[in-house]
C-alpha cells in the first residue's frame, strides 16, 4: 500500500503547513535556472504556479491550448473567490472555513490538505489585490465581501458577476511579466497528448502544435499538470465547449493514480437545455441564490405566465425543506431538489425540465438598481440567450455538470504517484470531498499555483540540481510521440459516417442519464456496457475529416473525445464502487427516510484511487483511509 | 428557418481566400450562431468536405476567443454582443449573412475565420502589470481604493481581448484595448508606482506592431462586446502626454 502515502505532516492541524515549509528542502536560487520546469495550463493555478515559479528564478515553459493564456476557463468562473479574512465581522476564521468545506464536502476530503487551503486563502486575496485585481469595495474604500451557498458568513469576495475573469487576467498580466522578463517561455496553441515517463520519473510533454498539426517533445526536471475538470464529458455542461480530461487521462494511463473520479458537481443554476443543436449550458452564478427565490407552481403543469401565479400558488421548496439555509443550501442538495420537483411533474417551461429562479420580491425591496449593481452583468447574459429579462420574469434553471471534485490522485506535496508529476487546482482530488463549496474552486487553485507548489516542488527538485537537460532523442520521448502519432492515424483511417461531435453527444447522454445526479446500481452496469458498446461503434464508424497536417479542430476534438470512452467507464466503476451517498454522488440505494444523501462512514470514509492495469483489463482500487480528529463527522443538515 | 450563408474560406495564411456560398433551410430561431456554423460543419464533413474554422471556447462571452465579422460588422449587428451570444433570432429568416474574419493587418489570417492575434500579448507583455512577486503583498485592505475608482477600474478590466476594437477601426488601432489596461492599472493606487514607464512602453510597442492611431471615429467603443468607453483613450492619452513631458 505504500503507493498512497500521502506524507501528512505531523503535530496539530493548524501548525502543519509551517512546520512542513519548514522542513522542506530549498533550491539556492543560482541553481534555479538550471531547473526546467512544465506548467500545463493557464488557469487560476497553473498561470499562478508559472509565474510564481519564475519570480523564483526557475526555467519555466508553459502550455496552453488557446491562442493566449488569458482564455483559460477560469475565465468564467463568476461568483467569487472565498477568503477568511473575517472583514465583516460576522465570525469567520481559517478554521470555520475550513470546518465548512469539510462538511460541505460531505467528509470525504483530508483535513490537512483542506485546513492549507483555507490557511492560505487569505494570503491569495492579498497578492490578487497588490497584482491590480478590482475587487467590489464599500463607499470606505474597502472590501467588500458576500454570502455563498452553503455557509453562515460573507467571505466572498468578488468583482461583480466576473471575478473569475479578474483573478484571471491578475495572474496572466503577472504571467506576462515573466515572459517578458525571459523566464517564462510561452507556448500557446498546444494541447498536450502523452506525459515523458524517463527511469519511473517525469520528464516531459508530447503536444501537438495546433496550427502546425507539428508533434512536438519538451523535456523538463518537473511537470506540473494545471488542466482542469473533466466536466464535458457529459457534453453539455457549464465549461468551455474545448475543456477535457486528456492530460488527467494520459497522466493515469502512464501509471498515476485517479482519485474519487465519480465526483463531480452538478450545478443547480444554470440555464436550460433550449434547443437540440445546443453545445453547452450557461451557468447562472450561485450568488443569485442570495437574492433570487426558487420555486414552481404547486399545481402540476401550471401553464400560468409565473408573474400571473398568486403567492398562494407557489412553492418555494428549498425555503420549505430547508428553513435554516432556504434558498442557500449547498449545490449538491439544491439540484437533487430541483431535479426532484422536476421529474414529479412540477417542472416549467416547454419540456418542463427547470424551475424558476425569481428576483420580484429582492427589486421591490431593494430597487432595479441595487440588484444591477449586484447582478448587472448576468442579467444581461441571460437576457441574452434565452430573449427574456430577468427584470420582469423570473428566470428559468436547470442543474448542469460543472465542477469535478474527483482528480489525480496527490499527496500532501501535490505530487502524483509518478515522481516528479504535479497536479494542481480541479485537476487534482484534494481539497473538496464528495462536493465544492462555491467561490472555494478559485480559491484552491491560485492557493496551489502562488502559494503552495512553489514551496513543495522545490522539494522535490532539490537532488535534481545535478541531473542534466534531458534530449528529447531519447527513446522514451521517441516511442512517446510514435504513440501520439500512431493513435492519431488510427482516428484518420476510420473514414466512417458519423462526427466526433454526434458520438459525443451519445456518450453525454449514456453518463447523464446513469452516471449524472442520480446513480443506481442497475443504470452504472447498464452504462458501462453500452459506454462500451458506443465505444465500438466509434473506432469502426467515426468520421475525422483532414491530417496531421495544420490546423485540424475536428481531429482536436476526436482524440478529447476517444479519451474520454475510457474515462467514463473509470467514472461508473468509481460510483458503482462507493455504495453510499456522499455530497454529490447520491446513490439510490442509500439515502434518508426524507431523501437526503445517507453516508456509510464506517465502509466508505476512504480516497478511492484507481490504478491502470492496461487497456480492457480492470483497474485496481486503492484505498486511502481517511481520519478525522478535528471534525465531528454528521448527517449533514441544512435544515 | 432558412439562411443564405457567404464565408469566408482560405486554407492557409499563405494561400489567398475567397468567399463560398451555403445554404441552410431548416435551422431553428434557438440555434445560437455558432451553433449554426457546428451544423453547417458537421453537414460539411459527412460530405467529405473541409469543415469552416473557426475560434471559440467558453461561448458565454467572456473568454474572447470568438470573433466574427458578420454582415460588415464585428461580433453582428447587435451590439454589446460577442459573437457565440448572438442568436439566429437576431437574423430575419431567409436573409443572407456574410461572415469573415477580423481584418487587420496586425491579425493575420491562419486558416478561414481563424486570425492571429498574438500581436496584443507582445503589448502586454511591454508593460500591462504590476511588478508585484507572489508572496510580498501587504493586507487587501490596507490601501484603501474609493468607490468611484475601483468600479471605473473594473468596468476598464473587464476587457476580453477579443480585438472586436482593431477590426472595427479605420485605422486598425488598438487603442482602447491598450486604454483598457493602462486605465485600469492608473486608476489603482497599486498600479500608480509604474504608471510612466507602462504607458510608453505600452504605446511604443502598438506603434511597433504596426496598429494604427486614434482619430476618435468611435467604432471601437460602438463594437466593443463590452461596452468599454473610449474615455479609457482620454485617460490613455492624458497618462501618455504627462509621462512625455517629464522625461
Amino acid at each position: 500500500m505504500n503507493k498512497l502515502n500521502a506524507k501528512i505532516p505531523d503535530g496539530p492541524l493548524a501548525e502543519k503547513w509551517t512546520r512542513h515549509k519548514a522542513s522542506l528542502k530549498l533550491v539556492n536560487p543560482a541553481n534555479r535556472k538550471k531547473l526546467d520546469i512544465i506548467v500545463v495550463g493557464t488557469g487560476l493555478a497553473g498561470s499562478g504556479a508559472a509565474s510564481t515559479l519564475g519570480e523564483l528564478g526557475y526555467n519555466v515553459k508553459v502550455f496552453c491550448y488557446q491562442d493566449t493564456p488569458r482564455r483559460a476557463h477560469s475565465v468564467a468562473a463568476q461568483g467569487g473567490i472565498n477568503a477568511a479574512k473575517n472583514y465583516k465581522n460576522d465570525g469567520d476564521s481559517v478554521f470555520r472555513l475550513f470546518y465548512d468545506m469539510m462538511k460541505g464536502g460531505d467528509y470525504r476530503a483530508r483535513e490537512a490538505n483542506v485546513y492549507r487551503a483555507a490557511e492560505v486563502s487569505n494570503l491569495v486575496i492579498d497578492h490578487y489585490t497588490a497584482i491590480g485585481v478590482p475587487f467590489a469595495r464599500d463607499y470606505g474604500g474597502l472590501i467588500d465581501n458576500r454570502s455563498f451557498g452553503g455557509v453562515q458568513v460573507s467571505r466572498t469576495f468578488y468583482a461583480k458577476g466576473q471575478t473569475g475573469q479578474q483573478c484571471l487576467l491578475g495572474g496572466y498580466s503577472a504571467l506576462t511579466r515573466q515572459i517578458q522578463a525571459g523566464t517564462v517561455t510561452m507556448y500557446s496553441r498546444r494541447e498536450l497528448l502523452d506525459i515523458v515517463v524517463v527511469e519511473g520519473r517525469a520528464r516531459g510533454i508530447i503536444a501537438r502544435n495546433l496550427i502546425t498539426g507539428e508533434i512536438e517533445r519538451h523535456a523538463a526536471h518537473a511537470v506540473v499538470l494545471a488542466t482542469g475538470g473533466y466536466g464535458t464529458i457529459y457534453y453539455l455542461s457549464t465549461l468551455a465547449v474545448n475543456s477535457n480530461g486528456s492530460a488527467a487521462w494520459k497522466a493515469y494511463k502512464k501509471g498515476a493514480l485517479f482519485a474519487n473520479p465519480s465526483f463531480i458537481q452538478i450545478h443547480p443554476t444554470s440555464i436550460p437545455v433550449l434547443n437540440e443543436f445546443q453545445s453547452k449550458l450557461t451557468l447562472m452564478s450561485e450568488s443569485l441564490r442570495n437574492d433570487g427565490r426558487v420555486w414552481v407552481p404547486k399545481e402540476k403543469g401550471d401553464k400560468r405566465n409565473p408573474n400571473d401565479i398568486p403567492e398562494e400558488d407557489r412553492d418555494y421548496y428549498l425555503e420549505r425543506r430547508y428553513p435554516a439555509f432556504g434558498n442557500l443550501v449547498p449545490r449538491d442538495v439544491a439540484s437533487r431538489a430541483a431535479k426532484e420537483r422536476c421529474d414529479a411533474g412540477y417542472g416549467v417551461g416547454d419540456t418542463g425540465l427547470s424551475v424558476y429562479l425569481d428576483f420580484r420580491d429582492a427589486i421591490q425591496k431593494q430597487g432595479a438598481k441595487a440588484i444591477e449593481n449586484k447582478y448587472g452583468n448576468l442579467f444581461e447574459m441571460y437576457e441574452k440567450i434565452t430573449g427574456e429579462s430577468p427584470y420582469n420574469t423570473p428566470m428559468r434553471i436547470y442543474p448542469a455538470g460543472h465542477y469535478t471534485m474527483g482528480g489525480l490522485w496527490v499527496d500532501y506535496n501535490l505530487m502524483t504517484t509518478i515522481p516528479g508529476l504535479f497536479a494542481i487546482g480541479e485537476s487534482n482530488f484534494s481539497d473538496h470531498g464528495a462536493n465544492r463549496l462555491g467561490a472555494s474552486s478559485l480559491m484552491q487553485c491560485a492557493g496551489d499555483g502562488y502559494f503552495i507548489i512553489p514551496y513543495t516542488i522545490a522539494d522535490y527538485l532539490s537532488n535534481q540540481i545535478k541531473v542534466a537537460r534531458f534530449d528529447t532523442k531519447r527513446p522514451e520521448f521517441e516511442e512517446a510521440a510514435n504513440n501520439v502519432k500512431g493513435r492519431i492515424d488510427k482516428l484518420l483511417a476510420v473514414n466512417g459516417k458519423e462526427t466526433v461531435t454526434s458520438f459525443h453527444k451519445r456518450l453525454g447522454k449514456i453518463m447523464w442519464d446513469y452516471c449524472g445526479m442520480y446513480r443506481n446500481e442497475e443504470g452504472l452496469k447498464k452504462a458501462l456496457t453500452l459506454i462500451k458498446e458506443l465505444e465500438e461503434e466509434f473506432w469502426k464508424n467515426v468520421k475525422v475529416p483532414g491530417s496531421i497536417e495544420g490546423v485540424n479542430q475536428e481531429l482536436e476534438k476526436a482524440c478529447r473525445v476517444a479519451d474520454y470512452f475510457e474515462m467514463a467507464k473509470l467514472l461508473c466503476t468509481d460510483a458503482l464502487n462507493r455504495k453510499e451517498s456522499c455530497g454529490a454522488h447520491f446513490r439510490e440505494e442509500s439515502q434518508t427516510d426524507t431523501g437526503e444523501a445517507k453516508r456509510i462512514d464506517s465502509e466508505f470514509a476512504y480516497v478511492a484511487a484507481w490504478e491502470y492495469n492496461g487497456p480492457d483489463k480492470e483497474p485496481t482500487l486503492h484505498k486511502e483511509p481517511l481520519t478525522f480528529e478535528y471534525v465531528k463527522l454528521q448527517e449533514r443538515s441544512y435544515t | 428557418m432558412k439562411l443564405k450563408l457567404k464565408i469566408w474560406r482560405q486554407k492557409d495564411a499563405k494561400s489567398k481566400g475567397k468567399f463560398e456560398t451555403y445554404y441552410l433551410d431548416s435551422v431553428s430561431p434557438e440555434m445560437s450562431f455558432l451553433e449554426m456554423l457546428d451544423y453547417l460543419n458537421s453537414q460539411l464533413i459527412l460530405k467529405g468536405e473541409d469543415p469552416i474554422a473557426f475560434e471559440h471556447d467558453c461561448r458565454e462571452g467572456i473568454c474572447g476567443s470568438c470573433g466574427l465579422y458578420i454582415n460588415g460588422r464585428p461580433h453582428g449587428l447587435k451590439g454589446k454582443t460577442t459573437t457565440c451570444e448572438l442568436h439566429l433570432r437576431d437574423f430575419k429568416d431567409g436573409c443572407t449573412i456574410v461572415v469573415e474574419p477580423w481584418r487587420a493587418a496586425s491579425f493575420p489570417v491562419i486558416k478561414d475565420l481563424m486570425v492571429d492575434r498574438h500581436a496584443f500579448e507582445k503589448i502586454m507583455q511591454a508593460g500591462g502589470f504590476i511588478s508585484t512577486n507572489a508572496g510580498a503583498a501587504q493586507d487587501a485592505n490596507a490601501i484603501p481604493v474609493a468607490k468611484p475608482n475601483a468600479d471605473e477600474a473594473f468596468d476598464a478590466a473587464s476587457c476580453i481581448g477579443c480585438g472586436a476594437c482593431v477590426a472595427a477601426c479605420k485605422n486598425s488601432s488598438a487603442m482602447l484595448f491598450i486604454a483598457a489596461k493602462v486605465s485600469q492599472l492608473a486608476l489603482l493606487p497599486q498600479g500608480r508606482i509604474e504608471a510612466k514607464e507602462r504607458v510608453k512602453r505600452m504605446v511604443a510597442k502598438m506603434d511597433e506592431l504596426g496598429f494604427g492611431g486614434c482619430t476618435n471615429t468611435r467604432a471601437c467603443e460602438a463594437e466593443c462586446p463590452k461596452g468599454i468607453s473610449i474615455s479609457h483613450i482620454a485617460r490613455l492619452n492624458r497618462e501618455y502626454y504627462a509621462a512625455k513631458f517629464s522625461d
